[in-house]
């Protein structure tokens, strides 16, 4: 058990703004929350190249089908930066990975709805990256020094995706009809998953208190939401892409934009696993992991072989 | 010859030629890498096959657009997006489906030592400077492709049992199409008097030497180079795996030409 004098002393370093360091004191349960909470971290990384993947193979023009390979090929470099983190709290890669796999970890729920027409990889890019940009630059100051590093790190990446994925929605936008089209509806499909990924109002959000008092995060889901809300209600003014939500409104007291009624429900149902895309991402990853096995199996054996050669 | 073809009579012909013959071998490939995106045995082979087939399509990219310089054509994506398959002059080898991860591995092996060999002899015998530059540029990425397929052929041949054999197995079904590598037809023969393509006979052998050697050493059977080698994919008779991949690439693009995608 944790005693008292270890936890005041643990919480002393974090209000002085100090990193938690691996090899540091920590309670239980702040090993836990990390280990909850960087893994699926990294989870969404990699089933996040899952959308994406459905349309490398159709990307309309070379240009724009090396960006996406490259976005995917960063988001799989996330992935393995976040479990390299993960690893250093006393868990491996690979029961992390069959904990989603086969048991009931999560990853963000943005990645169970399915991508169905191109403009939806600009609109990922713009929204999906950029609420995952507002939610990272957050924790790169986490009091865990893994994580907050490997958060700096993957924001720099992030900046540049949600950038490009802005700049073709704007192209599309101010496209033909066809594009217009195509645009808009992205963004009415996009819009209320993005808010809901910054989770539950802070009032239904159990953690939040916990983990801000442990400086993991430093601010709350509504604090975050309201400030990606501010930011991207201009970005859709300026290339004239219309947000789905009438009751999107400038508060002057406030000086932030209010919004209409987040579908909770639909959260809720889509977190629990009903939701459009869930079995075919979990079943295209556990696909991915099993038909992998042989190829794992046989690395790990070519080593050994090697290693037993050296020794003798 | 397919039937529309006709045989480079200037060397800005022959150039144009060469360029597209490399640029669709890489586009081909990159595609079918790319389809690994997120279904790799491995983070790290999610990784790395994106990480090639983005070199690829990037070495794809930069050839077409020399080449729609020299032909007058708008830019890199009309010969991606608005050729037909009787119209693309990639080797067979490129456009065979994905398959399993042994047999994307002993593809690119063979792919990259081909490319190897071709682009490290190009650079010395090639004058046009846009066209050396990009074989310069493209050679140090190669090198690095060719060393990831074939450090893996290694793992999976002298690794269990089950990898031994995929990987046996995909060499010995691909076999057949490694034969266009190494053919010299009319249009190549018209590239070489220019100084812009190369005798590949010349370096076949040492070629072979290095597959031999990496197939041994992952203690592998070399199949037999004397067997029935698939032809005519340079000048448009595909397989039948080609238009499909194409009818994917090109739908978008093609539906609504007159919109911009870049
Ligand atoms: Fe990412
Ligand atoms: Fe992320
Ligand atoms: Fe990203």
């Amino acid at each position: 058990m944790d005693t008292q004098k270890q936890l005041d002393d643990f919480q002393k370093r974090i209000d002085n703004g100090e990193k938690i360091e691996p090899k540091d004191w920590m309670p239980e349960r702040y090993r836990k929350q990390l280990i909850r909470m960087m893994s699926q971290h990294a989870h969404s990384e990699i089933v996040g190249m899952l959308p994406e993947g459905n349309w490398i193979t159709r990307v309309p023009s070379l240009k724009r089908k090396m960006v996406l390979l490259a976005k995917v090929q960063d988001e799989a470099g996330h992935g393995l930066y976040l479990y390299s983190g993960t690893e250093t709290l006393g868990v491996t890669r690979k029961e992390l990975i069959e904990d989603y796999i086969y048991g009931n970890a999560k990853y963000s729920s943005i990645f169970n709805y399915p991508t169905l027409t191109y403009a939806d990889i600009c609109v990922i890019g713009w929204l999906v990256d950029g609420a995952a940009i507002v939610n990272q630059t957050m924790l790169a100051k986490s009091s865990y020094g893994p994580y907050a590093r490997a958060n700096l790190r993957i924001c720099k990446e992030e900046s540049f995706h949600k950038k490009q994925g802005y700049e073709m929605l704007a192209k599309m936008a101010n496209g033909t009809p066809e594009q217009r089209k195509m645009a808009q509806d992205a963004v009415n499909r996009w819009w209320w998953p993005t808010l809901m990924m910054f989770g539950p109002h802070d009032s239904d959000s159990p953690n939040s208190a916990e983990l801000i008092k442990w400086g993991v995060k430093t601010k709350t889901n509504d604090e975050l939401r309201r400030h990606f809300v501010d930011r991207t209600v201009m970005e859709a003014e300026a290339i004239g892409i219309t947000l789905p939500d009438p009751e999107l409104s400038y508060n002057e007291e406030t000086g932030h934009w209010d919004f209409g009624a987040i579908p909770w429900d639909e959260f809720w149902s889509v977190v629990k696993g009903d939701g459009p895309m869930n079995l075919e991402r979990i079943k295209a990853r556990k696909i991915a992991y099993e038909e992998g096995e042989w190829v794992r199996k046989a690395a790990k054996e070519y080593a050994r072989k090697r290693k037993l050669e050296k020794a003798s | 010859m397919s039937t529309f073809d006709t045989i480079p009579q200037t060397r800005q012909e022959a150039l144009v030629e060469v360029l597209l013959r490399l640029a669709d071998d890489r586009l081909i490939l990159g595609h079918r890498l790319s389809e690994w995106a997120g279904h790799g045995p491995e983070l790290e082979e999610d990784l790395a096959l994106a990480n090639i087939a983005l070199d690829m399509i990037g070495h794809a990219s930069a050839l077409y657009e020399y080449a729609a310089k020299l032909d007058n054509k708008p830019d890199e994506d009309y010969f991606a997006y608005f050729r037909d398959d009787i119209d693309f002059k990639n080797i067979a080898l490129a456009e065979l489906p994905r398959g399993d991860f042994a047999f994307t591995i002993a593809r690119q092996f063979l792919f990259s030592l081909f490319s190897y060999f071709l682009y490290k002899d190009l650079i010395e015998i090639v004058e046009d400077e846009q066209f050396n530059g990009m074989l310069q540029k493209h050679f140090k990425e190669i090198k690095y492709h060719l060393r990831h397929s074939r450090e893996w052929v290694l793992r999976l041949g002298d690794g269990t049992d089950e990898s031994k054999s995929r990987i046996q197995n995909a060499f010995d079904n691909i076999w057949m199409y490694t034969g266009e590598m190494f053919e010299i037809d009319e249009p190549f023969k018209a590239a070489i008097e220019h100084n812009l393509y190369t005798k590949v006979a010349k370096w076949q052998s040492e070629w072979r030497t290095f597959v031999n050697s990496t197939l041994t050493e992952a203690t592998l059977t070399v199949p037999d180079y004397e067997q029935y080698m698939f032809t005519g994919a340079r000048s448009g008779r595909h397989t039948e795996y080609l238009g499909h991949l194409l009818a994917q690439m090109q739908f978008l693009r093609r539906s609504y030409p007159d919109a911009e995608w870049k």
